[in-house]
């Protein structure tokens, strides 16, 4: 039995060493040169100091910039439960025969590139775009509509590309409830509707508040879909570090801005994982439908 | 009033899964524009833009790069999340759920973090941008989805088997090699899958990793985006979204298949 003792962590030094060596480490590093100043040469000088934070909170222009990343994500997040929620019930309660069919229709937007989803957009909202197009050739509009490049673009982007998270956790806590249980409420004089109200969706909450974490934190770190479908005003905060790191090569400062975000969801998350857990959310993203 | 309501989910239903795809329907009907701008009206059909795409080395390049980063990034990942798996799933150990979710926190933090990360770990140790990082970086991006997959189909796997094979004399390699392995290799292939798919379609980080000689597709599409959108980079989504959606499909057919023959030679 001795021998055991040391057998799993054989088994898990690969994963362990490349996650310790290429996240925890990196991600130190990170928290180190934020307190490091950005000589005037270009040279970065290591130093124990809070310049950069302070940077970061002189004005309004960047904690404005991280407001505006917060507030898109919560958006995206509300948005995401009303349009999730209503095809994973139907998942859920459907009776059909191809349920491979459903299975597919869950994960087939996962398998669809992030980056043509969301430039797909610009055939649709562009001035030379379908909607303008249809507008125009119907005779309604005259000049097209300017719809594309505005925070509406950039939420309907992010919601596109969210949407599949929170349906397939909201379908997996759905499915784990037992049919049985809207009959039998419906037997004791409930309606269907509030059989829904008060066993099924209280019942799939651990799955909504799942999906909503999921969808909130890889929303406020998104830099793809406000590069591509926002404009001038609509950058979110890792658009800001992007520019800062690669951009302007403002090591230090970029750093400090990244140890911003990655403090701000590392609360979230802790406090979700604290009174909530957050294995929901890896228990969907494993398939594990059973 | 209870059919009502029932249809009036399904067709919401319908609404949001129509306007889902319905922009990458579009981005496959412009593809074949043979107009200078991908817009609307259709003038026509054409394989033009596919023929400048079957032309443009350096997109050429870019997709030998991503297949050959998805191949590796697969394998590896895969390779280090089986044991990871197994050791999750069959022992027991302290710090088990800590070291679980640290696994899979890769999930949870933003790609510009892992991707600033990364690069000034490799500023530090003064080495220059590689393959290699690319490498490393979509490990670290892909293990947690290969491992959730992977402990997902192990648990399902009773532990009598292994232990019927243990008790007829097999040793621990053997009952792994003979039992273990092929129930696992659903889960395998899945993962695989998985961890190609994530890496051949990753942007962000792979923006702060990339050189110019170790551009990935999405990068190149990026690069091509800051004039407009040509109905070349619609030729090359169309191309993307086909080769990202049949890969699964292929190998979900093919692995039933493989199972059937499986059994049926068993009997």
């Amino acid at each position: 039995m001795k021998e055991k003792r040391w057998k799993p962590w054989i088994l898990l030094s690969p994963s362990l060493s490349a996650i310790f060596f290429f996240m925890v480490v990196p991600i130190g590093f990170i928290i180190v040169y934020s307190f490091w100043i950005r000589a005037s040469t270009g040279a970065d000088i290591p130093a124990f100091q809070l310049g950069n934070y302070k940077k970061f909170f002189a004005d309004f222009f960047y904690p404005g910039m991280l407001l505006r990343t917060l507030r898109i994500s919560l958006e995206t997040v509300i948005i995401c439960v009303v349009f999730g929620y209503i095809p994973s019930y139907f998942f859920y309660q459907t009776r059909t025969r191809f349920k491979a069919l459903l299975m597919l229709l869950l994960m087939l937007p996962f398998w669809i590139s992030y980056i043509i989803r969301t430039l797909s957009w610009i055939n649709i909202l562009g001035e030379s775009g379908l909607i303008n197009h249809i507008l125009i050739s119907s005779g309604i509009l005259s000049t097209p509509l300017s719809i594309l490049y505005n925070e509406t673009s950039v939420i309907l982007g992010l919601v596109q590309y969210m949407l599949p998270f929170m349906i397939l956790n909201i379908y997996v806590s759905l499915d784990g409830i037992d049919k049985s249980l809207t009959e039998a409420a419906m037997s004791l004089g409930c309606t269907e509707w509030q059989a829904f109200r008060e066993v099924i969706l209280p019942l799939s909450l651990p799955g909504v508040s799942a999906g909503c974490l999921l969808v909130f934190v890889l929303s406020a770190g998104t830099y793809i879909t406000p590069l591509i479908l926002g404009g001038p005003g609509n950058e979110m905060i890792a658009n800001l570090i992007y520019n800062r790191v690669i951009g302007t090569l403002d090591w230090p400062f970029g750093s400090a801005i990244s140890v911003i975000l990655i403090g701000l969801l590392g609360i979230l998350v802790f406090t979700y994982n604290k009174y909530l857990g957050i294995n929901q959310i890896f228990k969907s993203l494993g398939g594990r439908t059973d | 009033m209870k059919i009502s309501g029932w249809s009036l989910i399904r067709l919401f239903t319908i609404f949001v899964y129509v306007s889902m795809f319905a922009p990458i329907v579009v981005v496959i009907i412009l593809s074949f524009n043979p107009m200078e701008f991908a817009s609307f009206p259709m003038e026509g059909f054409s394989f033009r833009w596919y023929v400048r795409l079957a032309q443009n080395q350096s997109i050429i390049t870019a997709f030998k790069t991503s297949l050959i980063l998805g191949f590796i990034t697969s394998i590896i990942s895969t390779a280090i999340a089986i044991p990871a798996a197994i050791a999750f799933v069959r022992y027991d150990f302290t710090g088990k759920n800590t070291l679980n979710t640290l696994l899979l926190t890769p999930i949870m933090i933003p790609e510009v973090i892992l991707g600033v990360a990364l690069l000034l770990f490799l500023r530090w140790l003064q080495q220059p941008k590689s393959m290699l990082l690319l490498i490393v970086g979509h490990v670290v991006i892909t293990l947690p989805y290969v491992l959730l997959v992977v402990q997902a189909r192990l648990v399902g796997i009773k532990r009598v088997y292994e232990e019927a094979a243990m008790s007829l004399g097999a040793n621990a390699l053997q009952t792994f090699r003979e039992i273990t392995l092929p129930l696992l290799s659903p889960a395998i292939v899945a993962g695989m899958l998985f961890a190609f798919t994530i890496s051949f379609d990753d942007i962000t980080a792979t923006l702060f990793w990339a050189t110019a000689r170790t551009s990935t597709v999405p990068v190149k599409i990026l690069g091509m985006l800051r004039h407009h959108i040509s109905p070349e980079i619609n030729a090359l989504g169309a191309v993307m979204v086909v080769l990202t959606i049949s890969t699964p499909l292929l190998a979900g057919y093919l692995s039933r298949r493989f199972a059937r023959g499986l059994e049926s030679s068993k009997r």
